[in-house]
């Protein structure tokens, strides 16, 4: 899988935890997922489940601490796949 | 400080309506909720019927955004819906999500008898027994704590004054109406939205099948098998869904123009103390006759200022003992009784929302000037029969509806008065 595609499959899972309508070509891999997305922080724990299930991967709880922006998760999801 | 506290909108997600129109019509038509649950047959229940509020799904996603649904357990659902309703119909536009504005004048009170069940029975405890605990993620303490009801309806409109979630058994809706009165009366809030909300859970109804307290003889006519003040009343219906009401300070609610549908002028509360009768699941009858004698002293009116009473009656044997506690109470013969019905005899027993819904269905009936039949009593109970003319079994118009009186007691021996009263300038 390329990174555009597993970025393009970040977004949408992050989209359903967003306050706010997300466009995909607002964000880049620096977009903070918290402050850019109007995310609530304890919803990271169930984007790293949705990133578990969605790639087939099992993330370590301090690799999900260290998530910070979308390319955070795309280097994580890249990593494993 | 007394301020006066009235009601400038309602929110209801019944079991045979959602929304205030809809439901005034079931109410006037007698148009029952009760259905048959497959469920609760497979599962092995006694009791095969209950009520259970239609199209959740469709209104929720009309509602609400998907970020909003992600933690939104069914009794959270109800009370978000019916909150949302009433505060639109109170005249305010919803609160926008990006905005920092906070309406630190009004609170919420919005209680539940045993909510967040079946997303324990469903989720919580199996998961945790299959040592799955890391994969419940980010959601269960919002949705089980009982406080996740008024959490959620604090963040969806923004509210800044006291937000919690009350629980008395079947006294939780009326109860959270009173404290709701008490706070604006006294000038810590200028509005409060109360009531409350009870899902739809074969977990929830379960204890209730197996004490032997629902009626499991009309399975095969759901619509007849509420049946409060009947011969033949075996047992309550569960019922669900949620009732809310904006109540608010009357200078406020004249200040901004709003339109008014009742005065609350008085309420109690009180516990019977599992005494003189009285036990975790029966209620002490002078407990009960206190109870309403204490709200006629806070309205400051005579038991004979009552023209009709929303009652508890849930159709187990405490029906006629809950009829006589009135005229006790309020002092009056049998022939005098002011009008009496039972809505659970169309949507079944809300538990924790039971308040909720019926103080809607009191607060239509003394705005818009009718009683609504209470089905299912056409076999009175014999020792109800020198209070036959009192008991509305047809819906009628009365104009001259002036004080109604809704009660509900709970398990624990908890009781809960309430005093609505038409509005007039």
């Amino acid at each position: 899988m390329s990174k555009d595609e597993v970025l393009k499959k970040v977004i949408d899972i992050l989209s359903k935890y967003s306050k706010t309508d997300i466009s995909a070509e607002s964000i880049s891999m620096e977009t903070s997922i918290l402050d850019d997305l109007k995310i609530n922080s304890a919803r990271l724990v169930d984007i790293v489940l949705d990133f578990e299930d969605a790639f087939d991967i099992e993330v370590e709880d301090d690799d999900a601490d260290k998530v910070n922006t979308v390319g955070d998760g795309v280097e994580l999801i890249m990593a494993k796949i | 400080m007394r301020n006066r506290v009235v009601i400038t909108g309602m929110g209801i997600v019944a079991p045979n309506g959602h929304g205030l129109e809809a439901f005034e019509s079931a109410l006037r038509a007698g148009k029952s909720g009760i259905r048959l649950q497959p469920e609760l047959e497979e599962l092995k229940f006694g009791c095969h019927v209950a009520g259970v509020p239609e199209n959740i799904d469709e209104l929720s996603e009309k509602y609400f955004t998907e970020e909003q649904l992600f933690a939104m357990n069914m009794s959270i659902r109800f009370a978000c819906i019916a909150a949302t309703d009433a505060w639109t119909d109170a005249g305010f536009a919803m609160p926008a999500v990006d905005s920092d504005d906070v309406d630190w004048d009004t609170g919420a009170i919005v209680g539940t008898g045993i909510g967040g069940m079946d997303l324990i029975g469903k989720k919580l405890v199996p998961f945790t027994n299959e040592k799955r605990v890391r994969r419940l993620g980010s959601t269960m303490v919002e949705q089980i704590m009982a406080s996740g009801i008024s959490a959620k309806v604090g963040g969806l409109l923004a509210l800044g004054n006291q937000v919690t979630t009350n629980s008395s058994a079947c006294s939780t809706g009326a109860e959270a109406v009173i404290d709701a009165m008490f706070r604006i009366r006294s000038g810590q809030a200028k509005r409060m939205l109360a009531g409350g909300t009870e899902e739809a859970s074969v977990y929830i109804w379960a204890g209730f099948d197996s004490m032997r307290v629902l009626n499991r003889n009309h399975n095969h006519e759901p619509e007849r098998a509420s049946r409060p003040m009947s011969a033949t009343a075996a047992g309550f219906i569960p019922g669900s869904g949620a009732g809310l009401l904006m109540l608010e300070d009357l200078e406020s609610a004249q200040e901004r123009g709003a339109r008014i549908y009742a005065e609350v002028i008085g309420g109690a509360v009180n516990c019977g103390g599992h005494r003189m009768g009285g036990s975790i699941t029966a209620p002490n009858p002078t407990g009960v006759q206190r109870c309403i004698r204490q709200a006629l002293g806070d309205a400051d009116i005579a038991g004979t200022e009552i023209d009709a009473i929303n009652g508890h009656l849930t159709a187990t044997f405490a029906d006629p003992h809950e009829i006589r506690n009135w005229a006790t109470a309020l002092d009056i013969a049998p022939d005098k009784l002011p009008l009496v019905n039972s809505t659970k005899s169309l949507i079944g027993h809300g538990l924790g929302a039971a308040g909720g819904l019926e103080s809607v269905a009191s607060v239509l009936q003394v705005h818009k000037g009718f009683v609504h039949g209470s089905v299912n009593c056409e076999d009175l109970h014999e020792s109800l029969e020198p209070f036959a003319g009192s008991i509305v079994q047809e819906t009628r118009e009365f104009a001259d509806l002036k004080v109604l009186a809704k009660a509900s007691f709970g398990f624990g021996d908890v009781n809960a008065c309430v005093l609505f009263k038409k509005w007039e300038d």
